[in-house]
């Protein structure tokens, strides 16, 4: 026999409350950080001062790849606490 | 290993090492259809979502693979190497802004369409709107950017081709026959395999890419260094062309800097808006399975950063990009600065890497299109009592209609006209976010007011990129010298273009959007006034965040399974 799919999409289990808005702002800001820093083109479009022979946008630019990903991830934890707090 | 002169015979030993890992991928792509076997394929959420049940560490692949194609490999250091930062370099703060963006509307996408079971954003238009109509607007935008898409990363493949000494002379079937032949064997697995194939694919070719940027870095580092490559990237761009105007640019000036930020948020935002992102997010297991994806999937930026430098490289080496056609393409700056540096056995490796990072795309983007013609255009309206297994049995026909269609048209068209409406394609996908991305958070917008905003910005971005005119310049290698002719105009020559009113050049996408926002928020006040009935909303406030794999979730499903005797658990672990 073959087998119902484990859970049909419109199950009427309980989704989980909406996060606690000072979690939300919190999570905003942290994305919001490397959006505002990468949108003020002005602020590293210029040649000095150098690093290990990059042009300042070039390597500030590279810069952004972790400072983003940590943003982010920082944003994930902030979540991904305040819900198992809200579970328990 | 010089340069690839025009006519050169095929190089052997590249083309063993390309050929050898294709068969490897060719084997994994049909197998894939045991991985995370399903009791049957024949439905859009196994054959088209793969289970709709990847994890973290498998959507990574996926959304790598997807996101980060063969033509992007091609494409972003061949701007660089012809044009510099603004055309070229942009790619990197597109691909880190997009992140945190998905971050925070993804998730609301994929747990509305796991309550509905949404295969497409176009399903999730219209089950929010209730209107055919939008949605109709929405899968079919999806589907004519994508095909130029899908073309795209054929052209990718060409360049590899033409390196290794394939191509140029001969019948057209002979010259074009290894591309025929690699597609008609990714169509078939694919349409066996459904998106499972490029799932599994995806392993082998990010594992090639990230060893041959690697290399081909610390090659350049140790042997050249970084700062003799800017030098002379630097130089080549602010060298004055016939016209008086520099080559390129090195670093954005003042004139550039709304040109540079408006590229790449606008593609930023566009980027997940194409189908094929949508497909490969909603595949996921679970919410955070997206988030944690967002944050580490920048370590593709840091690499697609890394290879755009290899056109400056490539300008360094003074890299011919002469073709087996003898006319000068700058797509083949990367390959042929593989086959300049690189030993011929891995210089096969850098070439298969580039193949294969097109064939993973290729699959995702014709599933994605497939999903989006049978759930809006077939069982909308043709055949509204489509069972699954007729869903899927239409949308495997139409990814193959979809592969030789890209075929044919890489084929029996200028390539230029595959790179024009790729670019055409970015500035329409664009103009379905306010009714998906707005349709997350608020039901504000008339179902019209958005049909008539998406209708405004489409024909205001296409006639725009179509007045973007450039000299119609070809060089060619003649008696060993290269000879620039120019031949008129040619349209589509940039995707920047004056904000109306303004000497300000801006990424047309996005201005097309600001239009397209205008004149759904006009219109909706209009038609809210006048009490035009707004279509019937199918969607709860839960949806948008209902966490199916939260621990309590999992729970309550686990005691329905166990209480149900006979049902087996298929559900999948961390």
């Amino acid at each position: 026999m073959p087998s119902d799919p484990v859970v049909p999409p419109r199950t009427p289990l309980p989704a989980p409350r909406p996060l606690p808005p000072g979690v939300m702002v919190l999570a905003g800001l942290l994305l919001a950080v490397p959006l505002v820093a990468l949108a003020l083109v002005p602020t590293y479009s210029k040649k000095n001062p150098q690093l290990w022979g990059f042009p300042f946008f070039y390597w500030y630019q590279f810069l952004w790849v972790f400072l983003a990903s940590a943003f982010t991830w920082a944003a994930y934890v902030v979540i991904a606490r305040a819900r198992r707090g809200s579970n328990r | 290993m010089s340069p690839v002169a025009a006519g050169s015979g095929v190089n052997g030993v590249e083309l063993a090492v390309v050929l050898f890992f294709f068969i490897l991928v060719t084997a994994g792509g049909f197998l894939a259809v045991r991985w995370r076997r399903a009791d049957s394929m024949a439905s859009l959420d196994e054959w088209g979502l793969g289970g709709r049940g990847f994890g973290t560490f498998v959507t990574y692949f996926l959304l790598g693979g997807d996101l980060y194609t063969a033509y992007t490999f091609v494409a972003v250091p061949a701007a660089m190497f012809a044009t510099g930062a603004v055309s070229g370099f942009f790619a990197v703060p597109y691909t880190i802004v997009v992140y945190p963006i998905i971050f925070i509307f993804m998730p609301r996408l994929w747990s509305v369409s796991h309550r509905h079971g949404y295969v497409t954003p176009a399903d999730f238009v219209r089950g929010r709107y209730g209107s055919r109509t939008l949605a109709l607007a929405v899968a079919v935008t999806g589907i004519i950017a994508t095909m130029p898409y899908i073309a795209l990363q054929l052209v990718g493949i060409q360049a590899v081709l033409d390196t290794m000494g394939i191509g140029g002379s001969g019948s057209t079937l002979v010259k074009d026959l290894p591309l025929i032949i690699a597609f008609a064997v990714l169509a078939a697995y694919t349409y066996s395999s459904g998106l499972r194939a490029p799932a599994l694919i995806a392993f082998v070719k990010d594992g090639l890419i990230y060893l041959v940027i690697i290399v081909a870095i610390v090659y350049l580092a140790v042997k050249i260094g970084f700062g003799e490559i800017f030098t002379a990237a630097e130089k080549k761009m602010n060298t004055k062309t016939k016209s008086g105007l520099p080559t390129g640019s090195f670093i954005p000036n003042s004139s550039l800097y709304w040109a540079y930020g408006t590229l790449a948020f606008g593609s930023a935002l566009a980027l997940f808006m194409y189908p094929h992102s949508v497909t490969a997010v909603l595949s996921g297991r679970s919410r955070n399975v997206i988030r944690r994806n967002a944050a580490v999937l920048p370590t593709y930026s840091l690499m697609l950063g890394l290879l755009a430098l290899l056109g400056f490289a490539a300008i360094y080496e003074k890299t011919s990009v002469i073709g087996q056609d003898g006319k000068a393409n700058a797509q083949l700056a990367v390959p042929h600065l593989f086959d300049q540096i690189f030993p011929d056995w891995f210089a096969g490796v850098a070439f298969a890497a580039i193949a294969i990072g097109a064939l993973v795309p290729a699959a995702i983007m014709s599933i994605a299109a497939s999903n989006l013609f049978t759930r809006n255009i077939y069982r909308e309206f043709i055949k509204p009592d489509a069972t699954p297994a007729n869903e899927a049995r239409v949308a495997k026909i139409v990814s193959l209609v979809v592969k030789f269609g890209a075929l044919l048209f890489v084929l029996g068209m200028d390539r230029q006209n595959a790179i024009n409406l790729q670019l055409l394609g970015g500035v329409w996908i664009l103009q379905t976010i306010l009714s998906i991305v707005a349709g997350l958070y608020t039901r504000w917008f008339h179902r019209w007011a958005l049909l008539a905003g998406w209708a405004v910005a489409m024909v205001y971005g296409t006639v725009t990129a179509y007045r973007q005119t450039v000299p119609n310049a070809s060089t060619r290698l003649v008696d060993g010298k290269l000879v620039t002719t120019v031949d008129g105009v040619r349209h589509f020559g940039t995707s920047l273009a004056d904000f109306p009113g303004t000497a300000t050049k801006v990424y047309i996408a996005v201005t097309a959007l600001v239009l397209n926002i205008v004149v759904a928020a006009v219109l909706t006040v209009l038609l809210r006034m006048l009490k035009t009935p707004a279509g019937t909303d199918e969607t709860q406030p839960g949806d948008y965040y209902s966490d199916a794999p939260s621990a309590d979730v999992i729970d309550a499903a686990e005691e329905v399974i166990a209480a149900a005797p006979g049902v087996e658990r298929t559900g999948r672990q961390t």
